[in-house]
């Protein structure tokens, strides 16, 4: 089982494994791969404790129920899959600022972690209101062949490319 | 089987595989988005690459369904601009925020809280949202093949084809 303890993996190579998993699990399930509608229910839970009313009268909760589906499951299974994997290959340790982000923003964690945050609104504003994420869309919607996939990915990477740039200027400094 | 066994299981291998593959750091997903990096594309592509195969040739046989996602140009065009502009700042998708976190890539968490609200203004905005944009160019649940009228085996060749000359392509540059 060495390969299980390598720190990395050909892309095609894990890219094929991932592909295969996805035809299992459509399958043996009926489950195509997506995470963004997990983050609503999440929403939804924690928005129904404190108002309960309000979420039941709203449109979208109802559309999107709170309420632990397969997806759900699927989604910290991804956190407990990474994990393992970084156990095994003696990878797992904290790291409080990306290395790339530190080179050109600097050590500073709350400027990152607020960036993050910030960051992570506006990733799930434009993932709800395109219907899907890059696993939706990205994997299950190009599988498919569906246009608002193809439509849908090549729209999340012009924008953040744009932004890279914006951040990081042109050019290649990294390394 | 349990849905929700079979929606952890799944998420545990995919988790792990995208460890191994190394596409859940902020450093790979920028490096993309700053054309530097072609590592998740190169992961992404080959699992749809594998994904597409699999799936029309067990829809062929009627063994499974798809599960297409509405084209709404609005909704798909808007929504994934927006998604790109946070995915460039946050540096993580929704799946690979919470593989991330279990690599003990903590930034990740003020990320994933981020992405809670943004679910959360999302819904907020909702009903309106879904009298505007998300009625802006809707074509319904279409695939390439159907919109062309041609056999999806040779739109699966073309893309087949297209992927593995990108793959060649990157090699070549080092990217």
């Amino acid at each position: 089982m060495n390969v299980l303890r390598e720190k990395k993996w050909s892309p095609y190579a894990a890219g094929a494994l991932a592909g295969i998993l996805l035809v299992l699990s459509v399958f043996i399930t009926g489950k195509y791969f997506g995470a963004s509608t997990t983050f609503v229910r999440a929403a939804g839970f924690i928005e129904q404790a404190v108002a309960p009313d309000k979420v039941a009268s709203m449109d979208y909760f109802i559309k999107e129920k709170a309420k632990v589906d397969w997806q759900f499951m699927f989604v910290i299974g991804v956190l407990l899959g990474s994990l393992v994997s970084s156990w095994i290959s003696k990878e797992k340790k904290a790291v409080a600022v990306p290395s790339m982000w530190e080179g050109r923003f600097g050590p500073s964690r709350m400027r990152r972690w607020v960036a993050a945050f910030l960051g992570g609104i506006v990733v799930m504003f434009g993932a709800r209101l395109a219907d899907g994420c890059p696993s939706g869309h990205g994997l299950s919607g190009l599988a498919q062949i569906a246009l608002s996939g193809y439509i849908s990915l090549i729209c999340f990477f012009l924008g953040g490319v744009i932004i890279a740039r914006m951040l990081y200027g042109g050019g290649n400094s990294h390394e | 089987m349990n849905e929700l066994l079979a929606g952890v299981i799944t998420g545990i291998f995919f988790g792990f595989i995208m460890q191994k593959a190394q596409v859940i750091r902020y450093d790979r997903q920028l490096g993309a988005l700053r054309l530097q990096d072609m590592t998740i594309v190169k992961f992404m592509l080959t699992t749809i690459l594998i994904a597409m195969v699999g799936i029309y040739f067990l829809l062929d046989l009627g063994l499974i369904k798809l599960s297409i996602k509405p084209l709404i140009l609005g909704g798909n065009i808007l929504g994934g601009l927006i998604f790109g502009v946070g995915w460039g700042i946050v540096g993580y998708c929704p799946a690979t925020a919470m593989g991330a976190l279990g690599e003990g890539r903590y930034d990740s968490v003020f990320g994933l809280l981020g992405m809670m609200v943004g679910a959360g203004i999302f819904a907020e905005f909702y009903p309106m949202l879904k009298r505007t944009v998300l009625t802006w160019g809707d074509f319904g649940r279409i695939t390439l093949p159907a919109a062309l009228g041609i056999n999806h085996w040779l739109i699966i060749v073309i893309l087949c084809a297209a992927f593995i000359g990108l793959f060649v392509w990157f090699e070549k540059k080092g990217l």
